[in-house]
């Protein structure tokens, strides 16, 4: 009941509390789409992509203002994403190899400017490093409302374009054919997954942030058939797990919140990958079984 | 021998263990494989340490290659049941691995070998400290040891299944047939790949092993088809990246794991402009002339389909190039540019001709590029 | 009056190397044509050219007259079974609801009357007891019934269809030629790639043999001989086809 209490009327709590939901809700949706088109394996390539980014902004403005951290963040996801495409349609290299010679240069990229910030004596130059692993605890109402702000507008977005998301992600091809852009709305589904990826920053932190894209739509795929489901159930285990892990990376001293918010996906995963009530191991045997004996 | 000179082996020797591997991964289109299998070696090593209280190497290796198979394993299962998309199975499982060494580690063990940040950066800065001893004998710098290890081990094992590792890798069934089977293959590269990443992770961390591992490969393999020359060439590229890497390091006073990716990232971007068959500046300048010699081609071929018909007056006229082809005139402009400069047509008032050779062309083009089945 | 389809000089290329070859074609309004030539022959390229679907190096397209973009509306595209995930989170009507979408217009949802149309579709192929399944759980035959009611949806005039009769067992197979004859007893028009040689001639009136260059574009009787035949396949195929 503490807890409770703590949530809603202590000022750290509730901001974490925020924060966490508002990344759980948006990744879970985004994410899922991500799993869909297969594309999930992109987002970690972005998420890590992100570093060199808020870098960058430190360097030029020497403070940690939430909104212009994003931004740069989002920039340099933006431009990996298109570095990404490039290189496979350009060079016929495949998108694995692709996605992780990016990945690598863009952190190694971010890795070298830490190092150069790091050196210098500014004040709070320790701060970055609590982008690589996430620190709820350190999340404040000013973060938390930007956070907001960014997920918001990229709920609205999927709201109002659901069905077109749908058709693109299902059938590009027939979507072109009935006049909706396959391709521009595809990009945009990137940036709303870059959106997420951005508010994922100082919660979960650029190296995990894949599990937070990809877990919570694959585990609740396996509950339902439904697409519009699908989203709501990612959108709960993003948001309970993100929450769950803050709590504990709180609590237990010296756990960085990334990790523990993906010790929880992992296994939630692992319960929906077994007992899911549309896809999961024991119910796709109980119904093979009850298909043999009929 | 100084510090420096034994952190920059150190970089080659592991740089070039891992671009050994790196090439049949990169073939294999395992490269994001590649990338969570240098993440979840992490528990192994963390679960080596306690188990073995304390560093221990060979531990550390075995823990490393059974956490890589793990993974692997994992991976199928999840894939095979047909519950998740590969690429899903994956980023599921890694990040997972991955956290459970990263809990542990600051939870028990921050401060001491092993830290967060040298998960994430590595330690070939302090390669230099550890040396090996052996009954009260200094034997050299520890690392050493390590990176000569793998380069040992990853040569051996490319000399002994050269053969099955090419053939699993560009022809499945046909080994299957030849009696080698693919799995136990693809599980041992796997198996090679986790030690190698041991050696890497220590040196530059989980992210940066990846580039360690792909980047020379795909380097290389943009340079040259010819097997033995990539493999060849990604050596090349790795001592290239990790000496380049470690000396501008120096001079900037930065990351030397990071600087060593930043160099990398530069040797690919110059391979992929340069590369003679699929470089970009090769590809611009083909297709410069490709683009003008199609264009003269779809010409010939258009006169020659209405050739001899009725409509042939209306089809062999300028304006129809716009009208029906579509073309911009300086699209259609450059068409008859070329096939005018190649002999092929001729201008009879309004209305292009076939020459003989213009129509033999045509001929060619148009038997060949016909789709004959079997 | 115009033909449902034209094609001029149609030449479409991947990376310079011509996958259709200067193509001129007129498909006559109220017609079932068959698309038919070898696999390779460029004959789903060609259908995804009219619709704009791949880029075109050179040529011209009208649909009734118009570019395509004018006349979408009277268009609707049936793709191969096999180029879509069936594993997506879906149901058979929720799929046939796409073929309404244009409709619906952006920004707004499926309603009663759009779901009813869907059920009536459904119905029309014989599927309407399948509604409500997830499509992974569909048959292969199913699936592509699905996707023909989809197309009935649009209420087109032009049906391109992809393959339709891939892999698909007896029941759905009278079921599209069903489809197919009620079309154009309706006065619309069927355009399939078609890679059955024996069905051909008794699916369709008119027929188009394709080998990168068109063969011949034609009514079937005039044009379905054994000489077409093997100026399209190739010798061999065409002696197996007698």
């Amino acid at each position: 009941m503490n807890l409770l209490h703590d949530i809603l009327f202590d000022y750290t709590l509730r901001s974490v509390t925020l924060g966490c939901m508002i990344l759980g809700t948006v990744s879970g949706v985004l994410g899922s789409f991500a799993v869909l088109r297969k594309q999930g394996l992109m987002g970690d390539a972005l998420s890590h992509s992100a570093l060199p980014g808020i870098c960058v902004v430190y360097m030029l403005t020497g403070e940690k203002t939430p909104i212009l951290l994003m931004a740069g963040a989002g920039l340099a996801c933006m431009i990996a994403a298109w570095l990404i495409i490039k290189l496979v349609d350009n060079l016929g290299i495949d998108s694995g190899t692709s996605l992780a010679t990016i990945l690598t240069v863009f952190f190694g990229g971010g890795t070298v400017l830490l190092s150069v910030i790091q050196r210098g004596a500014s004040a709070n130059k320790a701060g970055l490093d609590k982008f690589l692993f996430g620190q709820a605890a350190s999340l404040t109402m000013d973060q938390a409302g930007a956070m907001a702000a960014v997920g918001g507008f990229a709920l609205i977005v999927v709201f109002f374009l659901f069905k077109e998301f749908k058709v693109i992600s299902f059938d590009p091809l027939y979507a072109r054919s009935i006049g909706i852009n396959d391709q521009r709305l595809g990009a945009l589904l990137t940036g709303l997954l870059v959106l997420a990826i951005v508010i994922g920053l100082n919660t979960v932190g650029v190296i995990l942030m894949s599990a937070m894209i990809i877990a919570p739509g694959a585990a609740a795929r396996q509950w339902t058939d439904k697409l519009n489901k699908m989203l709501l159930i990612a959108a709960a285990i993003g948001s309970g797990c993100g929450l769950a892990g803050a709590i504990i990376s709180i609590q237990v001293e010296g756990v960085p919140t990334g990790p523990a918010i993906v010790l929880c996906l992992a296994a939630v995963s692992a319960i929906s990958v077994l007992f899911g009530t549309a896809r999961g191991y024991v119910w796709t045997q109980k119904r093979r079984a009850a298909r043999l004996a009929s | 021998m100084s510090s420096g000179a034994i952190v920059a082996l150190t970089a080659v020797l592991i740089a070039a263990s891992c671009a050994l591997c790196g090439v049949f991964l990169v073939l294999r289109r395992m490269a994001m494989m590649a990338d969570a299998v240098t993440h979840a070696v992490l528990p192994g090593l963390v679960g080596a340490y306690v188990l073995a209280n304390g560093p221990n190497l060979l531990a550390g290796l075995v823990g490393a290659a059974a956490a890589g198979l793990l993974t692997v394993w994992l991976v199928e299962v999840l894939t095979r049941s047909r519950g998740l998309k590969e690429d899903s199975a994956i980023g599921l499982v890694f990040p997972a691995m991955f956290a459970i060494g990263v809990v542990v580690v600051s939870k028990w063990y921050s401060g001491e070998h092993i830290d967060t940040d040298s998960i994430l950066f590595g330690q070939l800065e302090f390669s230099w400290l550890d040396h090996f001893m052996f009954q009260g004998r200094d034997l050299g710098p520890t690392s050493f040891w390590m990176g000569g290890g793998l380069l040992l081990l990853n040569t051996i094992f490319l000399a002994v299944f050269y053969k099955e590792l090419k053939i699993t890798t560009f022809d499945p069934q046909e080994a299957e047939c030849l009696g080698i089977k693919p799995r136990p293959m693809h599980y041992a590269l796997m198996a090679v790949v986790a030690m190698t990443a041991v050696g890497a992770f220590s040196a530059v961390g989980a992210v940066l092993s990846v580039a360690l591992i792909v980047i020379p490969a795909a380097a290389a393999l943009l340079l040259t088809s010819r097997l033995p020359l990539a493999i060849l060439g990604s050596v090349g590229i790795a001592a290239i990246g990790s000496l380049g890497g470690h000396a501008s390091a120096l001079k900037f006073d930065v990351s030397i794991a990071g600087m060593i990716t930043v160099i990398l990232g530069l040797v690919f971007l110059l391979a992929a402009l340069i590369s003679p068959r699929k470089g970009l500046v090769a590809q611009f300048f083909r297709r410069r002339t490709q683009s003008r010699r199609f264009a003269a081609e779809m010409l010939v071929v258009h006169l020659l389909t209405h050739e001899g018909t009725a409509e042939e007056p209306i089809e062999s006229a300028y304006v129809h190039l716009l009208d029906e082809l579509e073309w911009s005139p300086k699209y259609a402009a450059l068409a008859t540019r070329e096939a005018r400069g190649r002999g092929a047509i001729l201008m009879v008032g309004d209305n292009f001709r076939l020459t003989a050779s213009g129509r033999e062309w045509a001929r060619d083009l148009a038997e060949q590029k016909r789709f004959m089945p079997a | 009056m115009n033909p449902a389809v034209t094609v001029r000089d149609l030449t479409v290329a991947y990376r310079e190397e011509p996958v259709l070859w200067d193509i001129d074609l007129d498909v006559p309004e109220g017609t079932l044509t068959a698309i038919i030539g070898p696999n390779g022959a460029g004959k789903s390229t060609l259908v995804k050219a009219m619709l704009g679907l791949v880029h075109s190096s050179s040529g011209m397209v009208r649909i009734y007259g118009r570019p395509y973009d004018q006349v979408r509306q009277r268009v609707a595209y049936v793709p191969q079974r096999g180029e879509v995930d069936w594993d997506f989170p879906t149901d058979a009507l929720d799929v046939v609801l796409m073929g309404l979408y244009g409709q619906i217009g952006w920004l707004k949802r499926a309603g009663k009357k759009h779901r009813k149309k869907a059920m009536e579709c459904l119905d029309q192929v014989g599927m309407a007891d399948f509604a409500h399944r997830q499509i992974s759980q569909l048959s292969g035959g199913q699936q592509q019934r699905v996707f023909l009611a989809r197309a009935l949806a649009q209420d087109a005039d032009l049906y391109v269809m992809d393959e339709p009769f891939a892999g698909v067992d007896a029941v759905t197979e009278t079921a599209i030629v069903k489809i197919l004859h009620e079309l154009r007893s309706q006065g619309r028009t069927a355009l399939v790639v078609h890679h059955d040689l024996d069905t051909a001639p008794e699916y369709f009136d008119r027929v188009v043999l394709l080998n990168v260059r068109l063969i011949a574009d034609g009514v079937m009787s005039e044009t379905f001989t054994t000489e077409k035949i093997r100026a399209a396949y190739g010798s061999r195929v065409a002696a197996i086809a007698q």
